[in-house]
């Protein structure tokens, strides 16, 4: 295991952060606007969601990179300034997180699917490799790989990332099959851990979903394979739309009282995905200092 | 003679050359085309939905297999349109105003079309305008809709309100689905009819037509 995960596990649960989107939107992100490029647009509103999660108790911290990879960037015509993108990203977060906090570049799904063709693997690849070696540029930490659904495309990846060295986290979304333990694509917790671990990740796990309760089960599995602590990241359950906006009834409490369930099950992180906000954090924070876990 | 029930079993397991190739001897030795697809393909298509809702499918299966229906389809589409016959439906599809995701959008697309309509697919960014004058200038009896952001969802209300504007409500029905969507949803926004998956969507798109 990398040694910089190795550290922080000292104390696990280590706690990560929340949603980023909805926070930017609060702060003027137009809807259906892509985030990415607020890092060059509009770097203090980012550094501001940043901090609200340096504030709130976060360890590791993440960067408004979601969709910051070239293939995903082009449906915006913005695919020629992804390594600024990504670049400035990581560096807004790190001016956040000073030495109070880890940094970890996320990098999220391209919207297609290498598994079935969608994508040329040599490109994928490509896009993965600027992607992460503009986050590096930038001060990253580590890596989050987060909210894959095809197992191919986490693979390529985490394959790009781990040339250059800092540690990796490798995670899918779980909540199709029986008892939503498969990602659409019908990987298992064991494929992934399997998988990604052969790739080169150093921690795997599972974020966004239908809530903590529900991705018990995966956390579960994703340890018993994985032999190491397993990041875990869920949404604030499934969204109702009240008047066009979406509203979550998972309130920080109740969030983060189930959150504290699963270092029980193999959860070694902790942290929010859809419909969370530093409030939440803030909440899994009090509870861990107390030690209920 | 074109083995038949090896094209329902190259649909169902996704082999395309093998249900292009059977389509293309069976259309050569003269098989009427019509029930080369009601016979066969959709069936293999409805069994892919079963075996998709019974966890035993995946995405990827999914694809294949609407991957081998459309290789067949394009032996059958030209034959049909001689013959006359029709499609059981006319479905204009896309994702919704604001939202650039599409991975959704067209698995619906692919098991609509496996399911015997014609799809019509605006693509992604679709306004409520788009949609309207689509079905209008098509003849579509289905507009379908897919959203995968919470933000983007209410372009979906736009479009069954302009829908209702137009004066085609009723005579145009609408269907939605991704991944934040729900039932409670459509009856909030006045929606025809939802689905939580690509497999259910065929069937109450069949529903919304009366097929």
């Amino acid at each position: 295991m990398h040694p910089v995960i190795e550290a922080l596990l000292h104390t696990a649960p280590v706690l990560t952060d929340g949603a980023w989107g909805t926070q930017m939107q609060q702060r003027g992100l137009p809807i259906g606007a892509p985030p990415d490029p607020w890092n060059l647009d509009w770097p203090d509103r980012v550094q501001e969601v940043a901090a609200a999660y340096v504030a709130a108790g976060a360890q590791i911290i993440l960067t408004n990179t979601f969709g910051a990879s070239s293939v995903l960037l082009d449906r915006h015509a913005l695919a020629d300034r992804a390594v600024e993108i990504n670049r400035a990203g990581a560096a807004i977060s790190r001016a956040a997180a000073g030495n109070r906090a880890k940094v970890f570049g996320s990098i999220g799904p391209t919207g297609k699917l290498p598994s079935v063709g969608d994508i040329d693997a040599d490109l994928l690849y490509a896009a993965f490799s600027q992607q992460a070696a503009a986050l590096a540029e930038g001060g990253v930490d580590g890596f989050v790989i987060e909210t894959m659904c095809d197992l191919a495309e986490a693979v390529a990846a985490v394959r790009a990332a781990h040339r250059i060295g800092l540690p990796i986290v490798a995670c899918l979304t779980y909540g199709a099959g029986q008892a939503g333990a498969r990602t659409v694509m019908g990987t298992t917790p064991e494929q992934a851990a399997t998988a990604l671990h052969e790739a080169g990740a150093d921690i795997v796990g599972a974020n966004c979903g239908q809530g903590p309760a529900d991705m018990a089960m995966v956390i579960e599995r994703l340890h018993a394979a994985s032999g190491r602590p397993v990041w875990a990241k869920a949404n604030a359950g499934l969204p109702r739309i009240v008047d066009g906006v979406a509203v979550y009834d998972v309130t920080p409490e109740t969030f983060a009282a189930a959150m504290a369930q699963l270092p029980a099950v193999g959860a070694g992180f902790l942290g929010g995905c859809c419909g969370t906000a530093p409030e939440f954090i803030q909440r899994l924070a009090e509870r861990i200092v107390k030690g209920e876990h | 003679m074109a083995d038949l029930q090896a094209l329902y079993t190259a649909v169902l397991e996704g082999n395309k050359n093998l249900a292009a190739e059977t389509t293309r001897e069976a259309l050569d030795e003269g098989a009427n085309p019509e029930e080369l697809l009601q016979k066969y393909m959709i069936p293999a298509m409805d069994e892919v939905g079963r075996l998709f809702e019974e966890n035993e499918y995946f995405v990827p299966e999914l694809l294949i297999s609407a991957r081998a229906m459309k290789a067949a389809l394009e032996y059958i589409r030209p034959k049909l349109a001689e013959t006359g016959a029709k499609p059981i439906g006319k479905v204009v599809i896309g994702t919704v105003r604001g939202d650039l995701h599409d991975i959704g959008k067209n698995l619906v697309a692919a098991m609509l079309e496996g399911g015997g309509f014609e799809v019509i697919d605006l693509g992604v960014d679709v306004s409520p305008e788009k949609f309207i004058d689509a079905a209008r200038e098509q003849g579509a009896q289905v507009i379908a809709m897919s959203a995968l952001l919470t933000t983007t969802m209410p372009g979906m209300k736009s479009t069954v309100e302009a829908l209702t504007n137009a004066g085609l409500k009723g005579s145009v029905r609408t269907m939605i689905g991704g991944a934040p969507v729900t039932q409670r949803y459509a009856d909030d926004i006045g929606a025809d009819a939802f689905s939580d998956n690509a497999s259910g969507a065929v069937r109450i798109a069949r529903q919304l037509v009366g097929a």
